[in-house]
């Protein structure tokens, strides 16, 4: 067996193979469902109402989508460049953390002047939070892979520490919780009375942002000419280290108005379980989504919908909620498989 | 059985109209080729006629979609690699598949034994090995590490790794590319041998001049289909040529340098090694309205030369004097804004980023300028345009701007990169292996469009290792050994021997550094 680059992906291709992926994923819980002793049709109609079959549900699913597509959006930058950010997490938290430090009470100001700041101070944070890895990177070749996916545990217990320490909430009962934020930092609600806020606007404005960024601008270029031949870009004149610090900014910056939205839109205040892995999530959303900014959003409701449908189903269904992490475990690995067989062709022999 | 009645010369290999097609490309159209015993045959083809399909067909690499083979008499089973090396055929490609940090004798076990063995069997491989290399001239110590090795004793080893396979049919796939006149005289001594002792060769190339020292019939392949074939001694080195390229060679005529003011200069420059050796105490002068070329074999600090003055490796100590100015700051930025064009060795991963469309990649060197960009946004109408310019002006046969450069040929490539490079009459020129793996068209047009430059004034310096480009090409010869610098000697001044003595490292080479 051997692959062979295709000159050329027709218009059907991109359509066909995804959709293969997802059918093979489909294919594959369903073995995972039976062996449950549940019907997959009935499973995957309750994971789909649970997700999109009431306003409720697809109010939850945007809400859930809203971190996603920040983290997803990181990466996908960060991967644009070949900068392996595995940090999202981390970034994630220390932007959660600036916002509590800023929005609790420590700086008052109108709404309008309070949530622009303390998203500025959140996203500088977080960008501040990469440029360690990068700079170890750049300077002296150190793996980022390595540097960022392990001060996600750094970060994580140094917030563990804030939240036991000089960032918990004295009326908290002794839960290792922050303080909530107060109102004039809030992210309004999308809908009165609804889960859904601003964030999710934020999200959005923000990969369209990136987008043109990506496809418009000098810096974009300079992102994707680093990160298809870094070689070629350093002969050509491009400052080749100098991108690489800037994507990392952007992309810390980006992973910690995660943290921010959470905490500012939805939850209030800031608890260990703020992200149940959001960061990590997110390179399954950018890898969903080919790198591309606008289809990070399509795929962060796509993963956001299999996990709030896969809750649903599971109260019903009685079938564990894991089969949402197999799903989306399982769909990324048929994406992946699907963009390789929309660029290379199998030869048999 | 009977040793007499057997024919003169047996046919050991037959390609019977072997046909392959990717696609709408007809890469092989209903080739045949006879091979017979003791005997070479030349395959003779620009890059893109086909022969490397037909090999990699041979080899079981593809399957063909017409055609059949026959190896001794026996039809070979279609697209199982293993197939042809249990039949008796050796390949020895032009890029050597050995492992680096393994001895020699380890690589030419290598895979010889079932993987459930627990000895290699070393003593009687050495011993089989030794006595090779004394029968064939392929002079090697077994016992070394593959990093040691120079070019040259690393085909040799590939040679051996064939031959302790007992193959009986050798391939070579442009074997002389990587070599010194001297290596490839002991190389067709070797095939002298070889064939003398019963074994048959097929040698592919593109270079005339070996194709008629070497072979006995030669094969010409063009487009894809067969070009002709002649008896060697019965065909002139023209006729062959334009067999090759299907019609009149073209010949660029280079009239006398003139010579002005040195324009480009490095004095006493040192460097880390990168690619082979490291530059030591390296000094040279280019002057305006003139071709230097740097011949050398591969790996003697080419490469370290080449980045150095295209600003992608630091200098450790010495001068880069531009325009009569020490530079204080050299980096790729730096050179391209003190007017320098840059070809690049290895246009693949250097030269152009080929997941990129061609107007991105012909903007990499000025989209900074207001010309392409303004408040940080890129202006793709500008780029699409001067790609479009270029695509013109150089002839580059892409269907659009939007191309991706990956689907270019080499010779298209090639052609962006001069392009990008010459964009705004450089007056400094480095072109590194500028031609290499391009088709005699293309060669032909790079080598115009740098005599152009030349006799516009600019300063060119051309590193190769191809000595028939240098010699065409220079109006002064500079051989580098081992990262020294011989002193530069005019055109014609020295014969191939002696600059192949220069090249191998023997006469004033080291000595140069002292001389004025």
């Amino acid at each position: 067996m051997r692959l062979e680059a295709r000159a050329t992906t027709s218009g059907a291709a991109t359509i066909l193979w995804p959709a293969g992926a997802i059918l093979a994923t489909i294919v594959f819980s369903s073995v995972l469902v039976m062996i449950a002793g549940a019907s997959p049709l009935t499973v995957f109609w309750l994971v789909f109402k649970g997700a999109a079959g009431s306003q409720f549900a697809l109010l939850e699913t945007l809400t859930r989508a809203t971190p996603l597509i920040f983290t997803g959006l990181a990466v996908a930058v960060a991967f644009r460049a070949r900068l392996w950010n595995i940090g999202a997490e981390a970034q994630l938290y220390l932007g959660a953390v600036m916002t509590v430090v800023l929005g609790t009470g420590a700086v008052t100001l109108p709404s309008a002047g309070l949530i622009p700041l303390i998203m500025m101070a959140a996203m500088l944070t977080g960008a501040l939070t990469l440029l360690g890895p990068a700079i170890l990177k750049t300077r002296f070749g150190v793996d980022e892979v390595v540097t960022t996916l392990l001060l996600n545990f750094i970060v994580l217990l140094f917030v563990s520490m804030l939240l036991e320490g000089p960032l918990k909430d004295p009326t908290g009962l002794g839960w290792p919780q922050s303080q909530r934020v107060i109102a004039d930092a809030q992210l309004p609600r999308l809908i009165k009375g609804k889960r859904l806020h601003y964030g999710f606007v934020l999200a959005v404005v923000s990969a369209i942002v990136v987008w043109v960024i990506m496809k418009k601008t000098v810096l974009g270029y300079e992102m994707r000419a680093v990160g298809h031949n870094a070689e070629a870009a350093r002969f050509a004149g491009i400052p080749v280290n100098l991108v690489i610090v800037k994507t990392a900014l952007l992309s810390g910056g980006l992973a910690a108005l995660a943290g921010f939205s959470e905490v500012a839109g939805l939850k209030g205040n800031l608890t260990l379980d703020l992200s149940p892995g959001y960061g990590y999530t997110g390179i399954v959303v950018a890898m969903l989504a080919m790198l591309n900014p606008l289809g990070v959003i399509a795929a962060a409701i796509f993963v956001a919908g299999i996990f709030v449908g896969a809750d649903a189903m599971s109260r019903s269904a009685n079938v564990p909620s894991y089969i949402a992490q197999v799903m989306v475990a399982t769909s990324l690995l048929t994406m992946v498989a699907a963009i390789m067989l929309m660029r290379y062709r199998v030869r048999w022999r | 059985m009977d040793h007499a009645e057997r024919p003169e010369a047996e046919t050991v290999l037959r390609l019977a109209g072997i046909t392959k097609r990717f696609g709408p490309l007809v890469a092989n159209d209903a080739i045949s080729l006879s091979l017979a015993r003791g005997e070479v045959v030349a395959l003779l083809g620009e890059n893109g006629a086909g022969k490397t399909t037909l090999m990699n067909i041979l080899f079981g690499h593809y399957t063909a979609d017409e055609g059949q083979i026959e190896v001794f008499g026996k039809p070979l089973p279609p697209g199982d690699p293993n197939a042809a090396l249990a039949a008796g055929i050796g390949m020895v490609h032009q890029h050597f598949t050995l492992a680096d940090q393994m001895t020699v004798l380890e690589n030419i076990v290598l895979g010889t034994r079932p993987l459930w063995s627990f000895n290699l069997g070393k003593a009687e491989a050495r011993q089989k090995i030794r006595r090779l290399a004394t029968d064939y001239g392929l002079d090697v110590d077994p016992d070394r590490m593959i990093t040691e090795l120079s070019v040259g004793e690393r085909q040799r080893v590939e040679i051996l790794k064939a031959l302790y396979r007992e193959a009986r049919i050798l391939i070579l796939d442009e074997p002389t590319a990587v070599l010194t006149p001297m290596e490839t005289e002991a190389l067709f001594a070797t095939l002298k041998k070889l064939v003398a002792a019963g074994l048959s060769v097929i040698f592919i190339s593109h270079k005339l001049g070996e194709v008629q020292s070497v072979s006995d019939r030669v094969v010409v392949l063009r487009g894809g289909r067969l070009a002709g074939e002649r008896r060697t001694s019965e065909a002139t080195r023209r006729e062959l040529a334009e067999l090759m390229v299907g019609g009149q060679l073209p010949v660029n005529e280079i009239g006398p340098s003139t010579p002005g003011v040195t324009l480009f200069a490095l004095k006493d420059v040192s460097t880390r090694s990168m690619g082979g050796a490291a530059l030591r105490q390296v000094s040279i002068e280019l002057r305006g309205g003139e071709i230097t070329g740097l011949a050398g074999i591969s790996g003697n600090g080419q490469a370290a030369l080449a980045a150095l003055i295209a600003g992608t490796l630091e200098a450790r100590e010495g001068d880069i004097i531009v325009h009569g100015e020490t530079a204080r700051h050299w980096s790729p930025r730096t050179a391209l804004d003190k007017g320098l064009g840059r070809i690049p060795e290895d246009r693949h991963a250097t030269g152009m980023i080929g997941d990129m469309s061609v107007a991105e990649n012909v903007i990499s060197e000025a989209y900074r300028s207001p010309r392409f960009s303004r408040f940080g946004f890129l202006d793709w109408a500008a780029a699409a345009s001067f790609a479009g310019d270029i695509i013109k002006a150089y002839d580059v046969k892409c269907p659009s701007p939007d191309a991706r450069v990956r689907l270019l040929s080499g010779g298209n490539m090639q052609k962006l990169i001069l392009g990008r490079a010459l964009d705004g009459d450089p007056d400094i020129i480095l072109a590194s292996q500028p031609t290499r793996g391009l088709d005699v068209g293309a060669v032909a047009y790079v080598h115009a469009r740098l005599i152009e430059a030349r006799d516009r004034g600019a300063a060119v310096l051309i590193i190769s290792e191809d000595l028939d480009e240098i010699q065409t090409l220079s109006d002064r010869i500079v051989v580098i050994h081992r990262g020294h610098l011989s002193s530069p000697s005019a055109r014609g001044e020295l014969s191939v021997m002696e600059l192949g003595e220069l090249m191998a490292g023997h006469g004033v080479a080291e000595g140069a550094d002292h001389a004025a």
